[in-house]
This record gives C-alpha cells, structure tokens and sequence, in this order.
C-alpha cells in the first residue's frame, strides 16, 4: 500500500517537473513544515510525496491552483481560492482552480473526511504566501528598493507613498521561470489583516451551474462515443451461469461486450443499447438470503464475535453500583443510501494503449490506480480528467463505473459512456451500514455520569470518544468483513450519526430517569470547556427555556467529528394521530476553528442538517439478503421541501485557530436532536431510525 | 421512424424518431443540450425538468411522439441576449444550490411554476417544488430565490 502510493507520487513529481511552464510557481514540499498528518487518511504519513499542491502566477497575471481535491458541491473551488487570494493578495477572480485531473494536479488519496480545508487551506496558504514573497523580491529589484518598502493591493505591487511607481503580477510574471519550493514555513497572515478569509464569498462556480454550462460526467460527447448498458442481476452478488443472447439480431447495430460476470451491450443511441439489453436473458447463481431489513439487526449480533475496546476507564460493576439511576437500551439503524441526484457515470476513450476517463469520483487518484490494476495497465496510461460532481457523501469513493466503461472501451474499441441507472444505484452503492448500538449508562444523587457501557456493532468508533466526564466506561467496536448482504462504505461522517443518535438518545434517556432536563444534564456532565461554550451558544440562540407550543418538543444532541465540535437543538411538532414529524427549526452552534467562509460553511451546515432529517425521519432501504426492494426514489424518500425545517447556523468566534472540518459534522446530531425532540412532543421514544410514524404509534401504544 | 417537428428554445427542430425514445435522450443526447438531467428515470426527481408549452414536465416520462409541434424549453434557453434570467440571478444570489446537479431541473420547474403563479407565498412555493429533490439540501434557499424571482419576473417578463 506504503511503496503503491510512495510510486504513485513520484510519478507525479516526475511528469509535473517535466509539464512546467513559465511564470512563478511555488511548489509545497514536506520537509521542515510537518503536514505529515495531512495524509492520515491514507494511514501513514508518506515521507517522499513532497508536494501535495501547487500554484502558479502566469504571466498573464492570473493564477492557476492546482489540487488533487474535487469539487461535489461542498464549495472548495471557491473556499481554496478565497485563502490563495488572500494571501498573494490578488482578487479571488482571478485565481483559477484546477482540481482533480491526475496529469495536472498532484496526488491526492481522495476527497472526503472533511480533510480539504483541515489540510489543503495550510498547504495553500503557505504556497501563495510564498509567491507573494517572490514577487516582492523582484518588485524591490525592479525599483532597486527595499521589500519592506513596497505593498500590494489586488497584483499591483506598489512602492508606499509613491503610487505613481507600481508593476503588476503579470509584468513581474513575465519571461520568468522562477519554481520555488517551500520548505518551511513562510509568514502567513495574522487574522486582523485578512481581507477574504472570514468573508462570506458565494460560490465562484454557481453562474455555470444555473445556466446548465458546467460539465458533469454523463455530459462530456466524444466522437463515435456508445452508450453502455450493462445487463444486471436482481440479487446483488450473483454469478452468472448462462447468456441467451439470441434476441440481440433484433437491434441493428448493437454490440456485446461479455468478460466475466460483465455483460454489456453497446449502441450509439442509449435507447437502442438499453432496449437491448432487456432483450439478454441472463441465468444467475444467487447467493441465499441471509436477513432482511427487520432481521438484519438480530443477525448482526448474533454473527459478529470479534471486538476491540476502543476506551476503557474503570471498572463498569463499580459505575453500576454506585449509580442511582440505571438504564440500558439498544439502538438500530437500518440501510442508507447516498443517493446523490447524478449516478454514477464514466466516460471514456482509449487512444494507442492509454485510457482517457472523465468520471464521477471523490478520487480521481484512485480510479486511476483502481483502473490501472484492472485493466493491467501502467498508471501513466491512466489519465482521470477534472469534472464536476453531482454530489458525492462519501458514496463517489469507489471506482466501479470506470472500472466497467474502461472495460467494455477497450473490449469495443470505441468511446463509451456509462451511465448506472438509478436502479444499478440502488444496488451498487456502498450503502451506510446497518448497525446496532447497546448502551447502558447511569448516574449518582447529584445527576453525575457515574457509568457508561457503549457496544456498537458496525458503525464503528469515529466521534465516540466521550466528552462527558464519566469514571467507569468502556466502548467496544464489533465488526466483521462481509457481514453484509450488499456494499456498504463511509456515508458523511461514516458511522458517526449512528452512534451519535444512539450516545444522545440514551443520555436523555438516563436525563429524564434522574429527573433532570437535558440541558442541564448535559452542563452537569461535560468536561470539555469547547463544548460547553458550543452548547451554551446553541442554548442562547434557540431560546431553549422558551415556551412551547402544544405538540412541538425541543430537543439536543452534541457530538464531534473532523475537529469540529457540534451542539444541536431541534424543535419539531408531533401529530400524536398519525405519527407525522414536522421539523419546524434546528439551531446548529458550532467550534470548527477558523471558519475560513462563514457563507461557504453555513450552506454545508444547512446541507448535512437538511441531509440528515432524511436519515433521522425517511431513509430505509429494504431488501432480502442481496437482492434490493427499494430500486428508487418512489420508495427511497429523502428530505423534500416541505420537510426542511428553518436552520440557523452560528460559529464559535477563532479566526486565528486552525480551521476544522465542515463538510459532515453538523449532519451528526440530526438523529437524535429529532428523536429527542419527538419524546419531548410525545414521549414517544423510538429506538431506532428511521424514526417513522409507525415506530412512533408504536412506541406510544 | 418518422418525421418529429417541435422548437427548443424557439429554434426548430426536425427529426427523424421512433417516437419512442423519451424527451431526455432527445435533448441531452441527440441535441447535446446537456443541461438538463438524468436523475432516475421515473419522475420521481425532477432533474429533467423543461418546458413544454410554457409547462414544467418531466422529460424523462414525455415520448418522443407527443412533442410533434410543441415548444420546448430548457435551461439553455432561459437566459436571453446573454442576460441572466431572474430566476437565475436569484439562485445565484441566494446561492441556492451545491453540486449542482438537481439545478436545471429546480430553475426549470421554479419558472413553469411561476408562470403560473407570479408572486407566490412560501407555503405555495413549497408546494409547487415539492416534487424535486435536492440532496445537497439546498431546499431553504431555493425558496428563498423563487421568492425573490418571483417578485423580480413580473417586472421582465411578459406573462
């Protein structure tokens, strides 16, 4: 894996050492500056990738921004530009973003996990601060003066007090071949002199998407292109055992693509090649239904022996006995999809032996290794182009569609797109696990934590580390490889909603048993003195001692993900008739650091929280064993209009502290702020999400 | 096949169809405006959303066929003499949307919507855009610009 990823990155260097053009550019480089957690998402820092982004002052005066990073609707197109701007002090315009073409950009493992702007934004800050610096020294060359004497406003760079002498980005650009490596740290800007950074900036690629300009995967036409159909079993897993492709004569045109279990056919008219497809009647060898979406969770337990303790403190029989009130629950969270609007598509051309891929991934890096190991094709014969996503949660991670378009490319010898249906997304998706959660948890007299026992089974241990003070408490993390009967993957802040709905339910469970209200409980409890001003923040904005109206219920959930510290209260009405949930407003209060875009990290806060009341209310995907039942929409219901409760969003004020992830962790809390929202309206505790109106009859009955 | 004749985006166009090819395909695929988006197939999402006739429609649930003579319209065609449309402007403004991918289809209906209904309450919005879906959850914004488009359009637009 190490020395897989080691090559991968020299062969980067290699070719861009080799593709350089003219103009300034500042290569960053691991060295003196440690960012070797920057690659904590592969597992292991990586000594020898000595450069992970770069930029470039051109001789026209603009700037080109070069990351393996992908922009799926989470804003860094404009937020990396908004800190490059900054801090070479030019207009946000007139920088470039050029993300995620693995012949252009430099390795990158993969966008997800919140990582860009913990990661990128120091990286980029650093590399454009040095640029400033180098065009500064040839401007005081230039005036044969002092640096210090000089200032630059908007890529003018002017000498203090004289304004008539000044020289622009693109003069000093000119002509020049200047690379600079950075090897330590240059003086960034001290939050006071921001100009951008802090700013809310709105979306820099917003005119090209609401005027239908910006490309998607599916929307890139090459010459003699096919459409793909690939011929699908109804159970997941199957193997194939016999083609009858004896119907296939009837469609002029159309061409058969078998190697192993793939069977595609082929036309230039995605209407001919999907009727085709019908026509092929394929035997399958089905693997047996193991569970269902109501048994899943007894056969998880029941499967499942391995454990690993993640913390432990204590001992749980002390924090037993000396608890006053006691309670355990188990927790269940069924299938969920990612169910972004765009499927997932590729497309495709071979010319000679190498492969050109446009394709919907979160990891362009790794479709192309994925691809090259699949194809038995060297990496430099891999080329995955930029494009935008059409939103991704952790579900665009792996490489499948390209893996197929690039077979069946080559198998044709033509161009090819493939576009999965909504039904092959349906059972192609590396879907958010099922899991279950048992906790037990108790307190003394004085409504102090005393125990917490906490097993959860596959929706492992991220976020679970305890803020509230608690003597006696062990977590266990149960899991087992292929326990389950389809794909399951990281779903935005993987496995975190899971056991953050099953930690905040139970601890106003135990809240309500001691007699306490969960606000204050919860102050009783934490030891995190961040926490207890993000929840303090969220407190004050909601108006939590505020009155309710009859129906509506209030509830909290905190919970930690990507750095950043999240405190939610929900307020929803509950038709105690029907079981129907209205979410009627969430306030989010948040510690992520600096918030480098206030507006940029506002819009994903609404987002997950929006995403998030789909998981909590909605989102179940039933099944037997490997064969799906929900094949769309119609029976996949994710948050809709009228379902989006009003959202506030506030920041802990940090501008000079490292910025924390905002892509996933406000979509944590949802769960649980909405299910103990619901007990608050109803007293209806439901133990397990989707919390649908059946389950809430069910828990009042 | 036979001959089909419709506009999109008030430009004619003649082909030669089944009759059975759906009017996404005809307008993503053999007239490469790929604007307008493939989401599921079924109607269920609305990202295919255009114009038909001054009605928002599903693109993806309209055969070839029944297009013989109508006037189509898609995101291509809202913007005019390289002016922004009002709707446009207020998603933009009210940076409704994240990745993108449903935006098409939700100005799309927004403007079939307000045709109908210039200068709508939120409640009525809300109605009329229950249908698409958004995952990036972009909902509140969108009806934050409808509602500013709505009060923008009349003053551009003949209605």
């Amino acid at each position: 894996m190490k020395s897989a990823i080691k090559s991968e990155a020299a062969y980067s260097r290699r070719r861009f050492i080799k593709n350089l053009g003219g103009g300034v550019v500042v290569v960053f480089c691991l060295g003196e500056v440690s960012f070797s957690s920057l690659f904590a998402q592969d597992g292991q820092p990586l000594e020898e990738l000595d450069f992970n982004a770069y930029l470039r002052v051109k001789e026209d005066g603009r700037i080109d921004c070069f990351t393996g990073k992908i922009e799926m609707g989470q804003g860094i197109i404009t937020s990396l530009a908004q800190v490059v701007a900054e801090e070479l002090e030019v207009s946000i315009y007139d920088v470039d973003m050029i993300m995620g073409d693995t012949e252009l950009c430099p390795y990158d493992a993969g966008t997800w996990g919140s990582l860009t702007t913990r990661f990128i934004d120091p990286v980029l800050r650093a590399a454009a601060a040095e640029a400033r610096e180098v065009l500064l020294d040839l401007a005081a060359e230039h005036f044969g003066m002092n640096k210090t004497s000089l200032e630059v406003i908007q890529g003018v760079v002017s000498v203090k007090n004289d304004s008539s002498k000044k020289i622009t980005y693109a003069e000093l650009s000119k002509g020049k071949k200047i690379v600079r490596s950075l090897t330590k740290k240059p003086k960034l800007k001290k939050a006071k002199d921001f100009k951008l950074i802090g700013k809310p900036i709105r979306s820099l690629d917003a005119e090209a998407k609401v005027t239908g300009k910006a490309k998607y995967s599916g929307d890139i036409f090459l010459p003699g292109m096919v459409h793909a159909t690939i011929v699908r079993p109804e159970v997941f897993g199957s193997k194939k055992v016999k083609v009858d492709a004896s119907k296939l004569s009837d469609f002029a045109g159309v061409q058969l693509v078998e190697k192993d279990d793939l069977v595609a056919v082929v036309h230039s008219d995605p209407e001919v090649s999907q009727r085709a497809a019908k026509s092929i009647k394929i035997t399958w060898e089905a693997p047996v239904a193991k569970a269902n979406q109501e048994t899943i969770f007894q056969y998880l337990e029941d499967t499942i022996q391995d454990n690993k303790v993640f913390e432990s403190e204590g001992s749980l029989q002390l924090g037993e006995e000396t608890s006053k009130v006691y309670r355990k629950a188990t927790y269940h969270d069924g299938y969920k999809a990612h169910a972004s609007i765009e499927t997932h598509v590729a497309t495709c051309y071979f010319e000679g032996d190498k492969v050109t891929i446009w394709a919907s991934t979160q990891s362009p890096f790794g479709t192309r290794s994925s691809v090259a190991k699949a194809l038995q094709m060297p990496l430099e014969k891999v080329h995955v182009k930029q494009i935008f996503l059409g939103g991704g949660f952790g579900g665009k991670s792996n490489s499948q569609q390209s893996i197929e378009a690039a077979t069946i490319a080559k198998l044709c010898g033509k161009p090819v797109q493939l576009v999965w249906s909504r039904k092959e997304e349906f059972m192609y998706d590396n879907f958010r696990t099922a899991a279950v959660v048992k906790v037990a948890g108790g307190t003394d007299n004085n409504g102090k934590l005393k125990v917490w026992d906490f097993d959860i089974y596959c929706a492992g241990t991220r976020g679970t580390e305890l803020f509230y003070a608690i003597p006696n408490k062990r977590i266990r993390s149960f899991n087992q490889a292929g326990v389950h009967p389809f794909g399951t993957g990281a779903w935005r802040a993987p496995g975190n909603n899971t056991t953050t709905f099953a930690r905040e339910s139970h601890i106003d469970v135990v809240a309500h048993a001691a007699g306490m209200n969960p606000l204050d409980f919860r102050l009783n409890n934490l030891e995190n003195n961040e926490m207890i001003a993000t929840l303090q923040l969220a407190a004050k904005t909601f108006g939590y001692d505020k009155e309710k109206k009859p129906g509506h219920g209030y509830g909290i959930a905190l919970g930690q993900d990507a750095g950043t510290l999240v405190a939610m209260i929900a307020e929803v009405f509950v038709d105690k008739e029907t079981g129907e949930v209205q979410p009627i407003r969430i306030v989010c209060s948040q510690d992520m650091g600096q918030v480098v875009n206030p507006h940029g990290a506002t819009l994903q806060t609404e987002g997950g929280i929006t995403m998030g009341i789909g998981y909590a209310l909605y989102e179940e995907i039933e099944f037997n064993g490997g064969e799906m039942k929900t094949t769309n929409f119609n029976r996949y219901e994710i948050t809709r209009f009228s379902k989006t409760p009003k959202i506030e969003c506030v920041f802990i004020d940090k501008m000079d502290a490292k910025p924390q992830g905002g892509g996933e962790p406000a979509i944590i809390c949802v769960g649980a702020a909405i299910a103990n929202a619901i007990f608050d309206a109803c007293g209806a505790r439901v133990y397990r999400m989707p919390i649908t109106p059946e389950r809430i009859l069910d828990a009042l009955s | 096949m036979k001959q089909i004749n419709f506009t999109l985006n008030g430009k004619p166009v003649s082909l030669e169809l089944q009759g059975q090819e759906s009017l996404l395909t005809v307008i993503r695929i053999y007239l490469e405006q790929t604007g307008t988006k493939y989401g599921c197939g079924l109607g269920e999402c609305g990202a295919c959303t255009v114009l038909i006739d001054n009605e928002a429609v599903r693109s993806c649930m309209i055969l070839a066929e029944d297009i013989e003579g109508k006037e189509i319209i898609s995101i291509e065609g809202l913007s005019s003499d390289g002016e922004l449309h009002p709707i446009q402007k207020a998603f933009i403004s009210h940076d409704a949307l994240q990745c993108g991918f449903c935006t098409s289809g939700m100005i799309m209906n927004a403007y079939g919507f307000l045709l109908q209904n210039p200068n709508p309450s939120r409640e009525k919005i809300i109605v009329g855009m229950e249908s698409n879906l958004c995952r990036c959850g972009a909902y509140n914004r969108i009806v934050d610009a409808i509602e500013t488009a709505g009060k923008e359009m009349p003053k551009k637009v003949k209605l």
